[in-house]
Order: C-alpha cells, then sequence, then structure tokens
C-alpha cells in the first residue's frame, strides 16, 4: 500500500517540467487568410477528396468523405470564418484532418502551407475588435510569422480546433 | 441443469481460483486490507447468490466464513497462519459442494456444523485458530491444520482417491470436474501457497474423475471471452464486408469469369462468418433483467405495495451492445411502474382490483425489431394531471392543449424535467426520468411510446433493432444524391406513375384501395428536384409502428450490406438519419431514419402549410390518430371523412357526367357509378369544367358523392360532439383548429338507392345475427350500416360487460365481434368468459384492433377469439365473418 502511494506521486513530480517554448503550427490558407493549427493535433493532410453532402446538415457542414474506410466529416473553414464562398473552378480544396471528441474531422483549406516553429511568447489576444465569430474560433494571433513568410509580414490566426469544431 | 446454477458456478469458479493467491497473499502481508476486502467481496457474494438460489448448506458455510472475515476486515481480529488456513478450509468445504453441485445438479448431502462451530467459535472470539503464531512468511508445507479429527468425521475420505501426502495437486484444481465421490480434503491443502498458483499442470487426474468430467461439459463448453476481442472481430468482419462489396463491384464491372467463382466463395464465408460473429454477441434479454425481481421485491417493501412481476419472452436474443443500452432505461422504467403506476393495496381494493399490482414485462421480435413492453395494471396516466403540470411548466399553451388528443399529453411524460409524482420518493419522482429513457433508446434507433387508459394501467412500447451493426439497405437517389433506406422498414417498392395524386399539396399513393400518405425524399432533405426521374420515380413504401406512407425517390439502386457507423456528433440533432457508411465503390452515403423521417415531418414545420403535409405523415407514424379526408361541399365549414373509408378520389370532367332517372351517373370502371351530390341544390359543373368525387367502394359497386372541393388531408384525433340530429351527420369535431362536420357514411351509401344493397342477398334467407361490441360511439356508428348493408342483422354493446349481459339474457349469436380495448371489461376479458362456458361457447369471435402485430394477434388468440381483423378494414371483417359462419354451418 505505501509502495502504492510512494510510485504513485513519483511520475507527477517529474510530468512538472517546463513546457517548451515554441509550439510547432501548421500553416494554412483559408480565402487569403493564413492560419494555424498545432501541428501535434493533424493527423492527415488529404489532397482533393470526393466529398458527399449532408442535407440538413449546418451550412459549416461540407459532408462526409472515406478516409482509408474511416468516415471522416468535413468542415469548410471559409464558412466557419463566415468568408466568402469558393470560387466556381477554384481547385479542389486541401483536407487537414483532425480529431474532435473521439472522432476525426476534415477541415476543408484552399492551400496547406508548411509546419513553423513559432515561440509561444508571439502569441498575441484576440484583438477586442475582432469580428465576434472570428474571436470565438480563434485562440489567438502570432506576429511574428512574418519571418517564416516571403511576403513580409502577415498575421497567422491560431485556430482553435475545439472551438472550430463546436457547431450547431 | 439450471441456467442460474451453471452460471453460479462458472462464475464461482473463476472468483475461487483468484482466491487461492489472494489468500496467500494475506497470508504474508496480514495487515493488507485489500486482500481481506477481496476474499470478503467473494464470500459475501457466495453467500447472497447461494441464499437466492436455495443452497442452504452452501450458504450456511459461507456465511460463518464470512462473519470471521468481517472481524479481519475491521480489525478486531489479527489474521494469523491458523486463521487463513481456516479461511482455506472454507474455500474447500465451498469447492467441495459446488463439486457435488456441478455433478448432480443439487447440493451434497453432508455436515457442515463442525467447521462451522469452530468459525463461530474464532469469530466470538472465544477460541483462536489453532496457529496463534504471527503468520510465517513462507508456510510450511507439513504444517497441521487445526482440526483435522472434527473433519474426518465429517467427511469421509474417498477411498478411490490416492493422492499421496505432500501432492496436493487434485485438490487445488477448479472445482468443474471433481466427482461427487470425491469430497475429502485431506490435511495438506491449506499451506501450499506455491503449489496453489499453478495448480492443474501437476494433478494426476484419476480416471474415475475424467469419467465425471464428461458430465461437467454443460460448465466447460462455455468460454469467457474478453468483450473487447469480440468489438474488435466484429470490426473487422464490418471491414471486410465492405471490402468484399468493394470487390463484387469491381468484379461485376469487368465481367472475369475466372475472378466470380472464387469471389463467391468468399462472399458466402464472408457472410457466414458475419453471421457467426454476429451470434457471438447475442444475448438473451433475460440477462437484462436478472436484476428486476430484486428490485422489485425491494420497492414492494418500501413502498408498501404488493407487486407481482411477470417476465415473458426472457429468452429472446439481442445484440450485446444494444442490451448494455437498454439495461438501464429498463430497470428505471420498471421502477417507475412500481412507484407511480401502482397504486396502494388499499387504492387498489376500493376499485375492485386485485391488492398485489402486476409489473409485466414482455419482449418479443417483430420483423428485425424488438419489442419490449413494460407494463403494469395500475392507476393508467392522469391526463389532468399532466395537463396542469405542462401547463405550470409552460411547455404548451392551454389551446395547443386543448388540440392535442389524450395520447399527446400523455407523451408529455417523456419531456425532459417532467415527473407528475406528487411526492418526491426515495424510488423516483426526481424528474430525470422518461426524458432520459427516451433520450437512451433514441439512441440506439429505437422508438418508444406508450399505451394508458385510466384505472387499467400504463404499458410502454420499446421497439429497438436487432443489432446496430450490419444492416441490409437499399440504396436510392434522390436530387441527384444516393442514400441508404433499411431493409427492414421498407415493405414494397412501387413505380410511382398514375398512382400518385395530390390532396392540395399532400401528394397521396392509390394502393390497392388505400391512400397512402408520401413523402418526397428531395423536398423533405431540401435537395433540388432534378428533372431525373424516370417516370416520376419510386415511391418506397415504408413501415413506421403500424403504419405505413411512401417516401418518393428519384431512382433506385440495389440493396447492398452496409456497415453502419455512427455520424458525427455535429450532426446528431438531423434526426432525418440513422447513420452513414461507406458503400463498395468507396463513397460515403447517409442512411435515412424512417422513424426520423416519420417523426421529423411532423415536427419540423416552418407554416401552416408544412405542418398540414406533416400531418399527412405522422398519420402513418402513430396508431389512435386518425387520417381524415377535409372537403367542402355546399355552405357551410369543412366536412370530414375517415381515409380508409374513401376508396378513391376522382377528379371527373363535366361530360362524363350523365343523368339517368334524374340522378346524376358517371360511367365508371366498366359500370353505372351512382352520383350523390352532398350540398343541396347541386347543379353539374358546366361542360368542360370538372367535379370533385369522393368514391367508396362496396362489394364490387361503388358510390361517387359529388363534394366542391376536396381541402386536405390532417392527422386528428376524433372527438365528436353529438350536437344536433342531422341526417347525413354523425356530428361535428374540431379537425386542423376548426368545427368540422363529420359524414355518416352509410347514410350517404343508402342515398344512392335503398334497393341499392338489395340484389347481394336472397330475399327469404335468414339473415345471420351479429353482436358488435365497440365502446367508440363512430365506429359502432360506422360498423352497424356497414354490416346491416352487406346482409346482417346487428346487435350492439357498449362494453364487454354489457355484452355478457345480453349472454344471460339468453341472447344467441351467429358471431360476435368484439373491439380489444374498451373500458371495464375489455375484449381480451370477454373473449375469456364466452370461452369459459354459457351459450356463446361455441360462437365465433372476431377481434377487431388497430394492433395487428404478432403477439397481440398471440393475446387474442389465447383469450379465444377465432379471428383478428384490423379495425378500419372492412373487406376483411366481412372475409373474416363469412369465413367463420362458414365454419360453424358446415
Amino acid at each position: 500500500m505505501e509502495a502504492a502511494i510512494a510510485t504513485g506521486t513519483a511520475p507527477a513530480r517529474r510530468a512538472a517540467v517546463p513546457a517548451p517554448t515554441d509550439t510547432a503550427v501548421l500553416t494554412l490558407t483559408v480565402a487569403g487568410q493564413l492560419c494555424g493549427v498545432p501541428v501535434l493535433g493533424v493527423r492527415d493532410i488529404l489532397g482533393p477528396q470526393t466529398i458527399t453532402p449532408i442535407p440538413l446538415a449546418p451550412p459549416e457542414v461540407a459532408g462526409g468523405l472515406n478516409l482509408r474506410g474511416r468516415i471522416v466529416t468535413a468542415v469548410d473553414l471559409r464558412r466557419r470564418l463566415g468568408l466568402a464562398p469558393r470560387e466556381p473552378g477554384a481547385p479542389f480544396p486541401m483536407s487537414v484532418v483532425v480529431e474532435g471528441g473521439g472522432e476525426l474531422y476534415a477541415l476543408l483549406a484552399d492551400s496547406v502551407g508548411e509546419v513553423l516553429a513559432l515561440p509561444d511568447a508571439g502569441l498575441a489576444p484576440n484583438p477586442p475588435t475582432l469580428d465576434p465569430l472570428w474571436r470565438e474560433v480563434c485562440a489567438g494571433v502570432h506576429q511574428h510569422a512574418a519571418a517564416a513568410e516571403p511576403g513580409g509580414t502577415r498575421l497567422l490566426i491560431m485556430l482553435d480546433v475545439e472551438r472550430v469544431l463546436d457547431i450547431g | 441443469m439450471d441456467d442460474l446454477i451453471a452460471d453460479f458456478l462458472t462464475e464461482t469458479g473463476e472468483g475461487l481460483a483468484g482466491l487461492d493467491a489472494a489468500l496467500l497473499r494475506l497470508e504474508r502481508h496480514p495487515n493488507d486490507p485489500q486482500t481481506i476486502g477481496e476474499i470478503f467481496r467473494l464470500i459475501h457474494t457466495i453467500k447472497g447468490t447461494c441464499g437466492f438460489l436455495g443452497l442452504s448448506r452452501l450458504e450456511k458455510v459461507a456465511h460463518a466464513g464470512e462473519n470471521v472475515l468481517g472481524r479481519y476486515r475491521d480489525g478486531s481480529l489479527t489474521v494469523t497462519s491458523g486463521g487463513v488456513s481456516l479461511i482455506l478450509r472454507v474455500v474447500d468445504r465451498v469447492r467441495e459442494i459446488m463439486a457435488g453441485l456441478e455433478a448432480t445438479g443439487a447440493e451434497p448431502a453432508g455436515d457442515d456444523s463442525a467447521i462451522i462451530a469452530e468459525l463461530d467459535a474464532v469469530f466470538t472470539g472465544e477460541v483462536a485458530p489453532e496457529d496463534a503464531a504471527p503468520a510465517a512468511p513462507q508456510p510450511q508445507p507439513e504444517q497441521k491444520p487445526p482440526t483435522r479429527r472434527a473433519r474426518k468425521t465429517a467427511v469421509p475420505e474417498a477411498a478411490g482417491e490416492t493422492v499421496a501426502p505432500g501432492m496436493p495437486g487434485p485438490r487445488r484444481r477448479r472445482a468443474p470436474a471433481r466427482p461427487r465421490a470425491a469430497p475429502a480434503v485431506p490435511d495438506e491443502i491449506a499451506p501450499a501457497p506455491a503449489i496453489a498458483t499453478a495448480p492443474a499442470l501437476q494433478s494426476p487426474v484419476p480416471v474415475a474423475e475424467a469419467g465425471a468430467a464428461t458430465e461437467a461439459v454443460a460448465v466447460a463448453q462455455t468460454l469467457r471471452v474478453n468483450v473487447d476481442v469480440l468489438e474488435s472481430l466484429m470490426t473487422l468482419v464490418s471491414e471486410l464486408v465492405l471490402t468484399r462489396n468493394q470487390l463484387l463491384q469491381l468484379s461485376r464491372a469487368r465481367n472475369d469469369g475466372a475472378l466470380s467463382g472464387p469471389l463467391q466463395r468468399l462472399s458466402h464465408i464472408t457472410s457466414e462468418l458475419q453471421e457467426g460473429v454476429m451470434k457471438t454477441r447475442m444475448q438473451p434479454i433475460g440477462n437484462a433483467w436478472k436484476g428486476l425481481p430484486r428490485l422489485v421485491r425491494d420497492l414492494s417493501r418500501e413502498l408498501g405495495k404488493r407487486i407481482d412481476l411477470d417476465m415473458r419472452g426472457a429468452e429472446t436474443e439481442l445484440d450485446r451492445q444494444v442490451l448494455e443500452m437498454i439495461r438501464d432505461p429498463l430497470t428505471h422504467m420498471v421502477r417507475n411502474s412500481g412507484d407511480h403506476g401502482l397504486e396502494s393495496p388499499a387504492e387498489r381494493r376500493e376499485a375492485g382490483k386485485p391488492e398485489a399490482g402486476r409489473i409485466i414485462l414482455d419482449a418479443y421480435h417483430e420483423g428485425g425489431h424488438i419489442i419490449i413492453e413494460v407494463g403494469d395494471d395500475g392507476r393508467g396516466l392522469a391526463v389532468e394531471k399532466i395537463r396542469a403540470k405542462v401547463l405550470s411548466q409552460g411547455l404548451a399553451t392551454e389551446q395547443e392543449l386543448a388540440a392535442m388528443g389524450e395520447r399527446d399529453i400523455q407523451r408529455f411524460i417523456f419531456r425532459a424535467g417532467f415527473s407528475t409524482a406528487a411526492a418526491v420518493t426515495s424510488v423516483s419522482g426526481r424528474g430525470v426520468g422518461m426524458d432520459v429513457v427516451k433520450t437512451n433508446i433514441e439512441k440506439i434507433g429505437g422508438t418508444i411510446d406508450l399505451r394508458s387508459r385510466a384505472g387499467k394501467g400504463t404499458t410502454f412500447l420499446i421497439k429497438i433493432p436487432l443489432t446496430l451493426a450490419i444492416v441490409s439497405a437499399l440504396i436510392v437517389e434522390a436530387g441527384g444524391e444516393r442514400f441508404a433506406i433499411p431493409q427492414i422498414g421498407v415493405v414494397e417498392l412501387v413505380r410511382a406513375g398514375d398512382g400518385v395524386t395530390h390532396i392540395k399539396d399532400a401528394p397521396v399513393l392509390r394502393l390497392r384501395d388505400r391512400l397512402l400518405p408520401l413523402v418526397s425524399l428531395s423536398r423533405l432533405l431540401r435537395l433540388e428536384e432534378k428533372g431525373g426521374a424516370q417516370d416520376g420515380g419510386f415511391v418506397v413504401v415504408t413501415q413506421v409502428g403500424q403504419n405505413l406512407f411512401g417516401i418518393i425517390v428519384d431512382r433506385v439502386f440495389d440493396t447492398e450490406e452496409i456497415v453502419v457507423k455512427p455520424v458525427a456528433p455535429i450532426l446528431r440533432h438531423v434526426t432525418m438519419f440513422s447513420g452513414n457508411t461507406i458503400l463498395g465503390d468507396g463513397s460515403v452515403i447517409m442512411i435515412l431514419d424512417p422513424n426520423g423521417i416519420a417523426r421529423a415531418t411532423g415536427v419540423g414545420a416552418e407554416g401552416v402549410q408544412e405542418d398540414r403535409r406533416g400531418a399527412a405523415v405522422v398519420s402513418a407514424a402513430s396508431s389512435e390518430r386518425m387520417s381524415l379526408l377535409l372537403f367542402r361541399a355546399g355552405t357551410g365549414g369543412p366536412r370530414a371523412v375517415p381515409l380508409g373509408l374513401v376508396a378513391r378520389l376522382e377528379d371527373l370532367p363535366a361530360e362524363r357526367i350523365e343523368m339517368s332517372h334524374g340522378q346524376p351517373v358517371v360511367q365508371y370502371r366498366g359500370a353505372l357509378m351512382p352520383l350523390i351530390p352532398m350540398a343541396e341544390g347541386w347543379v353539374a359543373p358546366v361542360a368542360g369544367g370538372r367535379q370533385a368525387v369522393l368514391v367508396f367502394n362496396d362489394g364490387g359497386r361503388a358510390m361517387g358523392l359529388a363534394v366542391d372541393e376536396i381541402l386536405d388531408v390532417v392527422e386528428e384525433t376524433l372527438k365528436i360532439e353529438n350536437g344536433q340530429e342531422r341526417p347525413g351527420y354523425l356530428g361535428t369535431a374540431v379537425i386542423a383548429g376548426r368545427a368540422t362536420e363529420v359524414i355518416d357514411c352509410a347514410w350517404w351509401l343508402r342515398q344512392a338507392g335503398e334497393d341499392w344493397f338489395g340484389p347481394q342477398r336472397p330475399a327469404d334467407a335468414r339473415r345471420p345475427r351479429l353482436l358488435v361490441v365497440e365502446d367508440s360511439a363512430f365506429f359502432r356508428n360506422m360498423l352497424v350500416p356497414a354490416l346491416g348493408a352487406a346482409g346482417f342483422e346487428v346487435v350492439t354493446a357498449g362494453t364487454g360487460t354489457q355484452a355478457l349481459r345480453l349472454r344471460e339474457a339468453g341472447e344467441r349469436f351467429d358471431a360476435v365481434v368484439s373491439d380489444i380495448e374498451m373500458p371495464e371489461l375489455d375484449g381480451l376479458g370477454l373473449a375469456r368468459a364466452a370461452r369459459d362456458g354459457g351459450v356463446w361457447q361455441e360462437t365465433p369471435l372476431v377481434a377487431l384492433t388497430s394492433l395487428t402485430d404478432e403477439a397481440a394477434v398471440r393475446r387474442s388468440r389465447e383469450a379465444g377469439f377465432d379471428r383478428h381483423v384490423p379495425k378500419f378494414d372492412r373487406d376483411a371483417l366481412l372475409d373474416a365473418l363469412r369465413g367463420c359462419m362458414a365454419g360453424t354451418q358446415g
């Protein structure tokens, strides 16, 4: 009994290691907006897929797709962020497969960029003037993404996957 | 052997196997409360179960052992090596008795008083176990157990059992293969920890025992498998089925003969494998009921009510996943029945019922589903109380309630936070009841409904799918998308040709003289209606509960075995789908839920228009409400007629209406059909105009009722106020929020000419005499003229009791037609009474009911009915009457 208590406390101490200061972030573009999701939460990245529309589903839900025998519900990030719909004839979106509540979901983005290591310190809270819809799904804004981007200083919106999937 | 005992043996055997190690651990660490607790619990369980199974010998031993263990557990007695030995001997005695039990099915005779006395002595603290020395870390193999003498007198050593001392192997073996004749437990058992952990290996099996082992096959042939293993097997089989489907599709496309042979075999084997794996998951529903007798017993004590629990169909099997999910809802419902449903003995006496209330559980299969009924014979649901509660909680307004039928009001008990128990008892009444039950049942694709009669009791009907994993489904297309409809709900497939008519906006299908409400799938799912449909598409005739409705689709593909996968949580609110799946071609497809469709079309209304259309569909979903056809004729409000009585709706061009002897007639299906104008002062439509006609059929003849306009089909509980006595009308009812006159079909039929029915029967023949027992005046009014028209002399009674009074008066009938559900004495009671003796003992009895499922038919047959006819089916009733009268006359 006593032995059990002793071993029970040991791992707790070990877990109290300081967290790394950088977070690996996968960048994606949604209607020109640079977004990021923590790369550790990403299960798969898929090219254009056949997506079966689901009638009566919330508008943000693009449909279901077949990921090696598993059914994955696709969420259209443009719709979720209240952005303009994809122009007809535009290339099909990419799917970033993430997990939420034990289920797999595919986030549809126009393009998927690279994996950046961004310092946690660089994450600024959402500006209070941010669109309420965005405030709801954004975990903060990275200003230092510019260094890795050729285009100069672009802001990267960190998406809170859990809240992005909180639909309906 | 009794199943219960077999289960008990298996479970206890497993527990005992683990106990040895625990006891020995105890010896080494005498103060480990966890180990003591573990041993205590096991012995305690054995004691409890034995008491339940009536195994008194085993119970006494376990009880004495438990006492001592209890003292060890609370620390008032120190664990000693001698004490452990004593407990080990208790365990061995338990094994012995169990071995005997297994071999013969009964407890072997024997005297345990010695060991019990010894245990009691330790328990009371009079005597410390013989070897009071603190437990040694390594027990000595030759240690003498304390009560050798006593035990020898109690249990004679078996002669055939020649086991060398110091070779205690056989003792250690699991109980199963031990014959009754070998109960002796020599002394060496107690201290043998090292051997105990590896028991069976070193036991040489004596020949005598091998023989006995075959007797014990019942236990040996079951194998306990971890549920996870079964689950992963199931998943694998599901994937295999999908892959097989994919392969089949490929081979069909290629038309490769060399491939199709082996593929066929693979397909066959896969199906069998699937079936086999499914079978491993099936369990009798009785497993979920096991705790109920005890629960009811406790309930009856707590509430001071006498309750009998009647469980039927416990052997009905269903998937264990489903079983797990209904266990709690069932328990809750039984508790509810006992607490809310049944009255106190005094109230029951007053109501003239037996003091002991009954709770009835019934389970049976019905078309790929399992129906579970939980009923009581208590006070029934108090509609007034529910109404008051609904109002006070603001769940509905007074107007809404006024428009609802009794049953709809009763259904409020399924709403969240609803409980009518005046007092919160410890049993129920906290308002977390039926809504949770409903949610849980719906989660597994089931439905729940209720049937309640004041003073008669309440019955809950649960319908759940047999399995959730793999189903056969019909693949259809609507609005350019494909969907799967589970075959279970599909009754037939009809090409939607000319049969589809529109009553206002509501499409209906004429199918063999029935009007079927239709739902357009693409409209329901708000899909674009594409013109791709061939010949107006197809109608998938679907059954939900007792009723039928049609789903209009554009195209129908083949059927496919699909693996049902639940939809993502963010889509759970879309009740139209029960899941999704991946087809053979790899595409994702949604599975339609007919229950959800029936429900959603009733509630998902956006306006009055939608609402009405929905209502037409809901007619398919419930049984007490009735589809009514609304129309206009002349001045005044709308008129109504039960849709079931109308054979066809016609919209005739004016040219087809001719006059004959001053009466309008039309040539209809090769015969002249009289046309009766409903409105006074009717004039034939002008040339080029059209005339709406309701066509009634009667034994090959037709009569048309000319009306001004057909309005709608609605679903209502018909409550007719017999205010005015107007020929041709039964009275007024509130339908779709408006006062509506309900027409008397029989009266209008007679207007087609008194002799209209005449030639159907020979004038001199004696008219067969019929008794119609029916509590609803409306149906009586409908049946009597119809039967009279068919040549019967009809006498009516409003209840079973009234009917029996006629019997006592010596009235004789050629047949009795009776409703099942009636106040006072119901149809079943009437049938039993009739069969019990008296002048009606041989009279043919025909049951008339809206419940036509197998179980209902079975019940009515058991009660003594000869035939069973659906309530609205007049032709079936006439057939049945002709059939049973031919039987008595011939």
